[in-house]
């Protein structure tokens, strides 16, 4: 029997009156189409059919192809007079230094056809020779669009000579007034800039000048000028120290004006005989996780309170007498131990402190003057910071009442860096005169009536004294871009002078520095030594600032530490794509700032962090209060954070000047009361969460030692290498033998006994995670900048980058202990679940990873079009040309470094970072072509720096000598971390390295044979 | 850069003159043992050209006066005294001298104390020639002459046309005067079994094998010629651009030999060879100020139209001819780029110029015979390759390539290595 059961999609069909099924059982679609579909109401009369469409598509498809191929009419424009040292096609290179009142470096820029396109170290000057990330991406800011590109008053461009003659005739008026005119700079190391301000103030006599450094060195300039009487801040090199105890201080960060990691790494490498190796020994007592705590080789993680207890029972241990502190047993321990081993080093040893405390600064001083250290340079001490907090605190109050009538700021953004910046701000509104030298339209220049263009330093002359007796030069190695006007140049014309700031200098160089030496020379080198030195003698008495520091007082709620990112800095350059995109050598966060904070206190205030399934890292928005102040900011939960403490980098949150996709994180600076980089604030949770652009997921190594092979020193001193840096084996008819061994091959190979082979090796020992070698190889190489939005989808470009490895115990050796007892599958599951978390004072190693240019490389085996290939001098050559975009070859490699085009990264709108106008990409290196959408890219090991290293050799009829190859990385890396050269030479270095006992491949067993070799760190436990 | 240049005249100033001391010794010796009396225009010719033509010019002004019938505007004797040692008479004050002197901006006239009172005269004669002004019949002559040859071939076509022509007649004629005698005598065509043969072209229709055949004929020949086309899009081979300045390799390189490398400086250190600065052009064009090599009237190449494209160049560097001095004006020229590579191609000038010593014709062809400039070779990928498989690497007097040289050729017993031995067909040399 049928099934009479009805079934029935809508209540209407159940109506038998209703027409409505019915009709719409005819038709496909219940409504008519739109008369107006393809903008004709005339459509349905028209006599073309959909075919002749189609046709008409198809053959207008064709014929705009074929007039495509068409190619375009290039032109070439010669010289009209062609400068004697420009060559087209060869670069040139101009020695000149960097001065930002942030960061110093002697440099090389090199030059194409007029134009700076990347930044390289001048290793023959003897002090701030090494190029930092944001120098080396300095070279970028250059050609920043968002540059103010002439002077204006109110906004509306104005002439030069407008904007001169008012403020002077202003000026004068002002002086006769007796009204009071502040000039606001950064810290001027520059001796002919000081003359210059000097003759300024004659002429003006009702003229201030007041020294602003954004981020204060304050106490410790303090410091030194009450222990040695002059105010400066001691020079360092730590290449002489055998133990270093650092409380606080981020001695590879930023600390006292950086530039101390290239000595550190060298003393950080084990040398001398077998068995009796030495290396320094570093402790290093921080709240925050820095770049030195990850170096160090005991890490304690502490408050600002604990690290002055600290201080004072180190003094006390040093000079047998005890103070009495709230210190635990086990740190109390620690300190008596690292007492005597500093006693032991004697001279060698240093106590360096980053507390922003006077009383610290003094003992630390203090201290090394007992030891008679001679890591420390009183001698010749450097003025790169000079900053005085209490001055400019006195002066936004000043400002703020509308007692100084006229400001003059150049090379300081004070409205965005104050701690009371409305305070500031409301004060510069009132004055009769404000004019503000800057190269961009910041939130200074906002509120200036006057805005003066400045040049980039690669536009500009320049000097600088570094430290006692050593100059450097700053020169031009661009016409400049915009019209612009030096900072001196125009306090020259106000001082109705009619010479130039080169010739300036250039008078004061030869009567009062060179002493008869050439200034071309000097100019030359970019730097000149003089025999001037100090004779500082110390006179601090510090037995009752000991007794003070010994009582300090713990702060109420949690110690916010305010620190500087490796890649942003001070913020000066946060406008600078490459730098936005640096992922931060220890969060491995790209493009935003966070609140850092530890597991135990973020689970005890709500604060979250999530993994997306697609790898995407979200953070709880958490409200950080102070004084009423309250500013929101995302929270990264950061292993080795000291417990009752949080920290939020500077830089972050600009906004005035900046394009839209950089306009990222929080600003600190409101924070920053005081100018104190702690402070005590209260954090709660809220909410919303934040996604992060983070380039790191796996934050564990989970003990597999293949990837990082690290050992102690005691160990290294006294066991065979086969115990710490065993070769893996493999099992061929039941026989192990090395994975490297002929019989465990079954690839064939090219001969490569004749011509190059070249070789890179990573010394892990010496790589301190600085980052420098990453954005070399972004300017080298022309590596795009993706964005926030796809880096997070884990689209980043970086062709090099820095894997950063954290224990899950406390040490790297405890977690190779925990899974080799694991026995079991629930027990392994277990067990490496658990081991995905990081321990909460963990031991932390860095790992640049590149392409490994494998000889057997597994991704050239899967190309289906070979547009991956090997050459005989070991690279790994990437066709792009060829590539089809597969991405065979990414998934095929074991280690991860083959970056996909997944759009078009170049004059494309939707990536408007500096690919997009002309002005950024008059950065790009020209021997290296720009990739296209839809193709792979990797690590070349610089073949066309190598192939120019050959081709000069041939040009000249010569061998090439050791050292004469480089790569981008090797170049920047100031560390001697990274070495690169030709194996086939028996004399190179490279060669030396690849016999070194340290030496190992990353992941040897998987038989790639890299070209690439990485050697073992050594902790010296 | 000024400095530069002046030096680099006077420095051509110099070598000229060097070079040419021995024919002047030579001619002096030969006009005393000949004749001194009557001066010779030709022999006055030379030693204008040898001596006064680098700073003048005979009837318009360049570094000196222009020289057209100077004879007449000074004394014998003054002239004598002043071409011989000019810089005394100022000196001394001489009116006409000092006079001559600052009009010129203070621009010393070189000395020329070897050149006898002969000499002078021979040059004065030559400066005051006037050369008979052509007669109107000649030149309607020569006129007339460069159409003719071109004239008679049109005979000899019309000609053979008109005998064709004939030849056709009679052909048609005798076959109407055969089929009437063939009529006369009776005799009948057969036609019958022509009419019960298959058309040819039916018969072919009827065989599928031929249509099989042709058919895949035609289509594989229409996918040879739709590949081809396809392949040779993007090739520029013979790309010809009209250039803002007619610039003739074919008279630099060709006509006066000059040696490429003199201008394209850049080939022989840089990845470019480099289209040269101006100022290069300068280096000769500030004494060139018009042509007078040979013409090519049927392309219009005359003197004036050369002339008219050097003053092209005075006006892209800013050169006043009449002040003989650079204003400052200066207006780059935009040449037209002929050869392209495309961006993901790496190629330097400095490997094949000066290590691998290839000549520049080997990839750009004749350029001395070129009056326009074009795109001799294909510059494709295989025409390189090809070259790199078959060209040995120039090894000899390099110490770069001893070594390995040597360690190569005993591992592979071969004296000679081509580049694509040494790497040169490995992607990652070109490609980066």
């Amino acid at each position: 029997m049928p099934n009479q059961k009805k079934y029935w999609k809508s209540e209407v069909e159940l109506n038998e009156q209703s027409t409505l099924v019915d009709e719409l059982s005819q038709k496909e679609f219940a409504q008519k189409l739109p008369e107006d579909l393809l903008g004709s109401t005339e459509l349905p009369d028209s006599d073309t059919s959909r075919r002749d469409f189609l046709k008409y598509m198809g053959f207008s498809t064709a014929a705009a192809t074929l007039a495509a191929c068409e190619g375009p009419v290039n032109t070439s424009i010669p010289y009209v007079i062609q400068p004697e040292q420009i060559i087209p096609g060869v670069a040139n290179f101009y020695a000149t230094t960097i001065v930002d009142g942030f960061d110093t470096a002697s440099i090389l820029i090199k030059t194409r056809e007029g134009r700076p396109i990347k930044v390289e170290n001048n290793p023959d000057a003897p002090v701030h020779n090494t190029a930092n990330a944001r120098v080396q991406a300095s070279v970028l800011s250059l050609y920043d669009s968002m540059r103010v590109q002439g002077p204006t008053q109110a906004g509306v461009d104005v002439s030069w000579e407008t904007l001169e003659s008012n403020v002077r005739t202003q000026l004068a008026q002002m002086a006769d007034a007796n009204e009071e005119v502040v000039l606001l700079t950064p810290s001027l190391a520059s001796p002919t800039t000081q003359q210059l301000i000097k003759k300024f103030q004659v002429k003006y006599p009702n003229v201030t000048h007041h020294v602003y450094d954004a981020i204060s060195d304050t106490a410790a300039l303090n410091a030194f000028e009450k222990a040695y009487g002059k105010r400066a801040l001691p020079s360092y090199d730590f290449s002489k120290a055998t133990c270093i105890v650092s409380i606080g201080a981020d001695i590879l960060g930023d600390w006292q004006g950086g530039g101390f990691d290239a000595g550190y790494s060298k003393s950080r490498i084990p040398k001398g005989k077998a068995g009796k190796a030495t290396m320094s020994k570093h402790y290093q007592f921080e709240a925050n996780m820095t770049l030195s705590g990850a170096n160090a080789d005991h890490r304690i993680p502490t408050t600002a309170t604990q690290q002055q207890f600290i201080m004072a029972a180190l003094y006390g241990e040093l000079t047998n007498i005890t103070y009495p502190t709230p210190l635990s047993d086990a740190i109390k321990k620690k300190v008596k131990a690292i007492a005597a081993e500093l006693k032991a080093a004697g001279e060698r040893g240093i106590v360096v402190t980053g507390l922003d405390n006077e009383d610290a600064q003094r003992a630390a001083l203090a201290i090394n003057h007992q030891l008679g250290s001679k890591v420390i340079d009183v001698n010749h001490a450097t003025q790169l910071r000079q900053g005085d907090a209490s001055v400019i605190n006195q002066l936004v109050n000043n400002v703020n009442s509308g007692k100084v009538k006229g400001i003059i700021m150049a090379g300081v953004n004070p409205a965005y860096t104050l701690p009371n910046a409305e305070a500031f701000v409301a004060g510069l509104k009132k004055a009769k005169l404000s004019l503000c030298f800057s190269m961009k339209n910041d939130e200074t220049a906002l509120h200036c009536q006057w805005v003066a263009a400045t040049p980039h330093y690669l536009e500009s002359w320049g000097d600088v004294e570094m430290k006692t007796g050593h100059y450097a030069l700053t020169q031009p190695t661009i016409r400049p871009l915009f019209n612009t006007k030096q900072f001196q140049d125009v306090l020259l014309s106000l001082s109705e002078s009619s010479s130039n700031y080169k010739d300036t200098i250039k008078s004061y160089w030869s009567s009062n520095i060179l002493g008869g030496n050439s200034f071309n020379d000097a100019l030359h080198d970019g730097y000149f030594v003089s025999k001037k030195s100090d004779t500082l003698r110390y006179r601090d008495n510090v037995e009752a600032l000991i007794q003070r520091l010994a009582r300090a007082k713990a702060v109420s709620g949690l110690e916010l530490h305010l620190y500087t990112k490796t890649g942003i800095g001070d913020g000066q350059q946060a406008n600078n794509p490459w730098l936005q995109e640096f992922p931060d050598p220890i969060s491995r966060v790209t493009w935003d700032n966070y609140l850092t904070v530890s597991k135990a206190d973020a689970e005890a205030l709500g604060l979250k962090n999530i993994n997306q399934s697609d790898g995407a890292l979200d953070g709880s928005v958490a409200e950080i209060s102070l004084n009423g102040k309250i500013v929101k900011a995302p929270v990264l939960i950061q292993p080795g954070q000291a417990k009752g403490t949080v920290g939020l980098a500077f830089g972050y949150g600009k906004t005035a000047g900046m394009k839209s996709e950089m306009q990222v994180g929080t600003n600190a600076y409101p924070l920053y009361t005081n100018f104190s980089p702690v402070q005590s604030v209260s954090v709660t949770a809220t909410k919303d969460m934040h996604e992060f652009a983070c380039t790191q997921l796996q934050n564990t190594l989970m003990g597999r030692g293949e990837i990082v092979r690290e050992t102690t020193l005691e160990i290294f001193n006294t066991k065979d290498a086969k115990y710490w840096n065993p070769m893996t084996q493999v099992s061929r008819d039941h026989v192990e033998i090395d994975v490297t061994a002929k019989e465990a091959d079954m690839w064939q190979a090219f001969d490569r006994s004749i011509g190059h082979h070249f070789n890179l090796s990573i010394d892990l020992n010496a790589c301190t995670g600085c980052g420098a070698c990453v954005i070399a190889c972004h300017a080298e190489n022309n590596v795009p900048i993706v964005g926030k939005r796809e880096i997070r989808k884990s689209r980043d470009m970086h062709w090099l980058r820095i894997d950063r490895y954290y224990s899950s115990e406390e040490t790297f050796k405890e977690d190779l202990e925990v899974v080799d007892n694991i026995s079991g599958l629930s027990d392994s599951l277990s067990t490496f679940g658990k081991m995905e978390d990081p321990s909460a004072n963990p031991e932390v190693t860095f790992q640049p990873v590149m392409c490994q240019h494998c000889n057997h490389a597994p991704c050239e085996t899967v190309c289906p079009v070979a547009a991956s290939s090997h050459g005989r001098q070991g690279q790994n050559h990437m066709a792009y040309n060829r590539c089809v975009g597969t991405r065979y070859c990414a998934n095929n490699c074991p280690y991860k470094v083959r970056r996909f085009n997944w759009f078009l990264y170049n004059k494309n709108d939707e990536f408007d970072y500096y690919m997009n106008d002309d002005l950024g990409r008059m950065v790009l290196n020209p021997d290296v072509v720009v990739r296209s959408r839809g193709v792979m890219e990797k690590c070349s090991l610089c073949i066309q720096m190598t192939q120019k290293t050959i081709l000069d050799a041939k040009l000249e009829g010569r061998e090439i000598k050791d050292g004469e190859f480089q790569t981008a990385c090797s170049n920047a890396c100031g560390n001697g971390a990274l070495s690169f050269g030709d194996i086939n030479d028996k004399e190179s270095h490279v060669k030396q390295l690849t016999e070194d006992k340290r030496m190992y491949h990353l992941l040897e067993s998987i038989g790639t044979k890299p070209n690439v070799m990485y050697q073992v760190k050594v902790r010296n436990t | 850069m000024k400095v530069e240049f002046n030096h680099q005249l006077t420095y051509m100033l110099e070598s000229s003159f060097l070079a040419k001391l021995p024919l002047l010794f030579f001619s002096l010796c030969f006009s005393v043992v000949l004749n001194a009396q009557e001066p010779d225009i030709q022999k006055g010719k030379s030693l204008f050209n040898a001596n006064c033509a680098a700073c003048h010019k005979l009837n318009k002004r360049a570094v000196g006066p222009a020289l057209a019938g100077v004879s007449s505007k000074y004394d014998k004797e003054w002239l004598y005294s002043w071409i011989k040692n000019s810089t005394a008479m100022v000196k001394s004050g001489d009116a006409q001298a000092v006079a001559i002197y600052e009009e010129y901006n203070g621009s010393v006239m070189t000395s020329f104390p070897q050149l006898s009172d002969e000499d002078i005269d021979n040059i004065l004669a030559y400066t005051d020639y006037t050369p008979p002004a052509p007669a109107a019949g000649t030149q309607a002559v020569e006129v007339a002459a460069a159409p003719e040859s071109s004239a008679t071939n049109d005979l000899i076509l019309a000609v053979l046309m008109l005998v064709l022509a004939a030849l056709v007649t009679m052909l048609f004629l005798v076959n109407k005067t055969l089929r009437k005698i063939a009529a006369a005598n009776g005799v009948e065509f057969m036609n019958k079994e022509k009419q019960s043969r298959t058309p040819l072209w039916k018969a072919y229709a009827q065989n599928p094998f031929l249509v099989f055949v042709t058919v895949i004929f035609l289509l594989l020949s229409s996918a040879y010629v739709g590949y081809s086309y396809i392949m040779q899009v993007g090739i520029d081979q013979g790309y010809m651009p009209i250039q803002p300045i007619h610039y003739s390799h074919k008279i630099h390189a060709g006509d006066n030999q000059i040696e490429c490398k003199y201008c394209h400086s850049s080939a022989r250190v840089s990845k470019h060879s480099g289209i040269p600065s101006l100022n290069v052009c300068m280096n000769c064009h500030m004494n060139i100020a018009e042509y007078n090599g040979e013409e090519d009237l049927e392309k219009g190449y005359t003197k004036e139209f050369y002339t008219n494209e050097i003053k092209k160049l005075y006006k892209a560097v800013g050169w006043d001819e009449q002040t003989q001095s650079y204003t400052g004006d200066t207006q780059p020229v935009k040449w037209i780029r002929i050869h392209n590579l495309p961006d993901f191609v790496y190629f330097n000038h400095a490997q094949h110029v000066s290590v691998a010593g290839i000549e520049c014709q080997k990839c750009h062809g004749p350029v001395e015979e070129m009056e326009i400039m074009y795109q001799h070779s294909s510059l494709t990928m295989g025409w390189c390759i090809n070259c790199h498989r078959e060209t040995n690497v120039k090894v000899k007097d390099n110490e770069y390539y001893t070594k390995i040289h040597e360690e190569l050729s005993k591992k592979y017993g071969v004296d000679k290595l081509t580049a694509a031995q040494m790497g040169g067909l490995e992607c990652g040399k070109c490609h980066y």
